[in-house]
């Protein structure tokens, strides 16, 4: 295949005829462009998606109550409706493995207090599974524990700017905070990839919450995850029959939109995902219709280009080439073309992606880039789509008879 | 050298065809210069181009150096225009975009020859016909006369057996004429075949032999006596 003398050839006709390459070449240069620039831009929008939904896991459920907005059953509508641990086993015992994770949330405002300072901060009290949910990230110690739970112990888990905001000069870990008066352990420190307001919380174990507080077995709200290997449709069925047995266990009419809550974060995933869908399906038909507008446009300049050359062409077969040279004569130029300008447009392209990028983050468009191995194989694209563009064209050269290209004047 | 019976050529014109070589019959020697005359639109370049297996005809016997030159490949035609074949066109037929040089070396990169090789060779013929110093010019920078002699020494670069010449003089004027059919005279001295497609009288009599061509059929075929194109240089 490598042939020095062809390719000096072939290089003497692309030099020696430069309008004629740079003409060419900038359709696949603007098609090549255009393409990247697609690309990249959905790929920010993928982007800036991903991110939105990275804090939390995206297949949990999150269940309240409140109260009843409709009498049911000989009940008078108003009634508030209080979730207990019984709820919890009662979810758990009813759905088996369906539930991956399942904590109660507790809600407290308290009064956070070190040596001189002091502030505001809320208490969430869980179960150990909390930290699968909600994605905490132990910077140091544990998290709450199965022990914790049953023992009562008065332990808590601190956000890194709690941390920050009251032990200025010492390090947490081990010490004790006051909270509203009573004194818990810090026995880790976490960060979230959600918000600052996220590294400001304080979890504690729910049953010590509940003994503290209250003396009871109260719960605010229950979160659970569901069997990552559900579909979203499975997901949502699930939800809604949790939803459904909930408001029997509790007497509540069925389209009472208050006494029970039941949020599902696949019905959310589910439209992002069909939106990211139809982004790609849009992507895709753009993307190759670009291409595609390319690799005519190659084709047709390389229609051309053959048409101008005839008589070259007339010239060559009388001094004896044969009709393979011709083919790889033309073939290759179109081929080295299309690769070249195609390499150019993916620079402009990036070049302008990463110039405009820092601007387009208030359009959802977050970090637009493409991948190397689709640059390379739209690359790979493109040479196939100059080698094709060019073969037609090429394999009709070499079929015209000298005489006739000659005649041509 | 050369053996054609019973020729025949036509050209599809719309529905109906026209007939342009009705039955040719002619025999060239090795070393023999030919001359083939007749009016406009008589066939001469039809016959050369076949001959020069730029063209096929549609019947009738055809055969160069020994082989039958029928339903060849268009490889196997490559490899016989190459190796036996010289052509000089009247329009010169060089590539505008190569030099002096580039275009004599043409035949012999279709001969895969090594680079080298390949310009001392067109050199060589170059300097053969008296172009050496324009050896790095473009055809648009030289004049009618040296284009032919570009086109002559690119036709022997080869080293064809036989030389196909279609009116090689018709674009230029007496005195440039003259120079090159003295110069095919020489190449005809050292032993090459030469056939000359011409209009003109003056030039058919410095060949060695006329071929009168007429309604597609060959009128006339006569031996002359060869004028030496230096007597009016
Ligand atoms: N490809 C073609 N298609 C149709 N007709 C053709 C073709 N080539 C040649 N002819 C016709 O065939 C006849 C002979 O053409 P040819 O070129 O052989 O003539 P010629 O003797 O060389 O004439 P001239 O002296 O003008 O060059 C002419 O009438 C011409 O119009
Ligand atoms: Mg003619």
């Amino acid at each position: 295949m490598f042939d020095i003398d062809l390719w000096r050839e072939i290089f003497q006709s692309i030099n020696k005829n430069r309008l004629r390459t740079i003409l060419s070449g900038l359709t696949v240069v603007f098609a090549i462009m255009l393409f990247t620039i697609l690309f990249g831009l959905v790929n920010g929008l993928q982007n800036t998606f991903t991110e939105a939904f990275a804090d939390d896991a995206n297949n949990a459920i999150f269940i309240n109550s409140g109260r009843t907005t409709k009498a049911y059953k000989g009940l008078q509508a108003g009634r508030q409706i209080q979730f207990e641990n019984k709820e919890i086993d009662y979810i758990k015992d009813e759905n088996g493995n369906k539930v991956e994770f399942i904590t109660a949330r507790i809600y407290k405002n308290v009064v956070a207090s070190f040596r001189n300072e002091k502030s505001n901060y809320s208490v969430r009290a869980v179960h150990p599974d909390h930290q699968y949910l909600e994605r905490t990230i132990m910077d140091e110690g544990r998290y709450i524990n199965q022990r914790d739970l049953n023992q009562k112990t008065k332990v808590i888990v601190i956000g890194r700017l709690v941390e920050e905001d009251l032990f200025r000069k010492t390090k947490a870990l081990g010490k004790y905070l006051n909270l509203s008066g009573i004194q818990y352990k810090i026995v880790g420190i976490f960060s979230d990839e959600g918000n600052d307001d996220e590294e400001r919380l304080i979890y504690m174990p729910v049953t010590t919450a509940q003994q503290v507080y209250g003396n009871n077995e109260f719960v605010d709200q229950i979160n659970l995850t569901y069997n990552p290997d559900m579909n979203f449709d499975q997901a949502i069925a699930f939800s809604n029959s949790i939803e459904k047995k909930l408001k029997e266990r509790f007497s509540v009419a069925k389209l009472d939109q208050r006494a029970i809550r039941v949020r599902n974060m696949a019905e959310a995933s589910k439209n992002v995902n069909q939106m990211m869908v139809v982004l790609g399906i849009l992507v895709l038909v753009i993307g190759l219709g670009t291409l595609i507008a390319g690799i005519v446009g190659i084709s047709n300049i390389m229609i051309f280009i053959v048409k101008e050359r005839t008589k070259e062409i007339g010239i060559r077969k009388a001094l004896g080439a044969s009709p393979k040279s011709i083919v790889s004569i033309i073939l290759l130029e179109s081929v080295l073309i299309t690769a070249i300008a195609g390499y150019i447009g993916l620079l402009i392209g990036t070049g302008i992606l990463n110039l405009a990028g820092p601007s387009l983050e208030e359009y959802f468009i977050k970090d637009p880039s493409v991948k190397t191995s689709l640059v390379v194989s739209a690359t790979i694209l493109l040479v196939l789509a100059g080698a094709l563009a060019g073969y037609v064209p090429a394999k009709k050269a070499s079929k015209i008879k000298p005489i006739i290209a000659l005649r041509n004047e | 050298m050369l053996k054609i019976n019973q020729l025949h050529k036509s050209y599809p014109i719309g529905d109906s065809s026209l007939h342009v070589l009705k039955g040719i019959d002619l025999e060239v020697e090795a070393g023999e210069m030919v001359a083939i005359m007749g009016s406009s639109g008589s066939g001469k370049s039809t016959l050369l181009n076949i001959i020069g297996m730029l063209d096929e005809a549609d019947s009738g016997d055809y055969i160069l150096d020994g082989v039958p030159i029928k339903n060849l490949n268009e490889k196997k035609a490559a490899i016989y225009r190459n190796k036996f074949l010289g052509f000089i066109f009247q329009s010169f037929n060089l590539i505008n975009y190569k030099n002096a040089l580039e275009n004599v070396a043409l035949p012999l990169y279709y001969q895969g020859l090594k680079r080298k090789e390949r310009q001392e060779k067109g050199k060589f013929h170059l300097k053969k016909v008296g172009l050496l110093d324009w050896a790095h010019h473009l055809p648009s920078e030289l004049s009618g006369g040296q284009k032919q002699r570009v086109a002559i020494a690119r036709a022997l670069a080869a080293d064809p057996k036989l030389l196909l010449a279609d009116e090689p003089t018709g674009a230029l004027d007496t005195t440039t004429s003259y120079e090159i059919m003295e110069f095919l005279q020489q190449l005809n001295d050292e032993g090459k075949t030469i056939l000359i497609v011409t209009h003109e009288e003056d030039i058919a009599e410095m060949c060695k032999r006329v071929v009168r061509l007429r309604d597609g059929v060959i009128m006339e075929d006569k031996k002359v006596e060869q004028v030496r194109a230096s007597e009016y240089v």
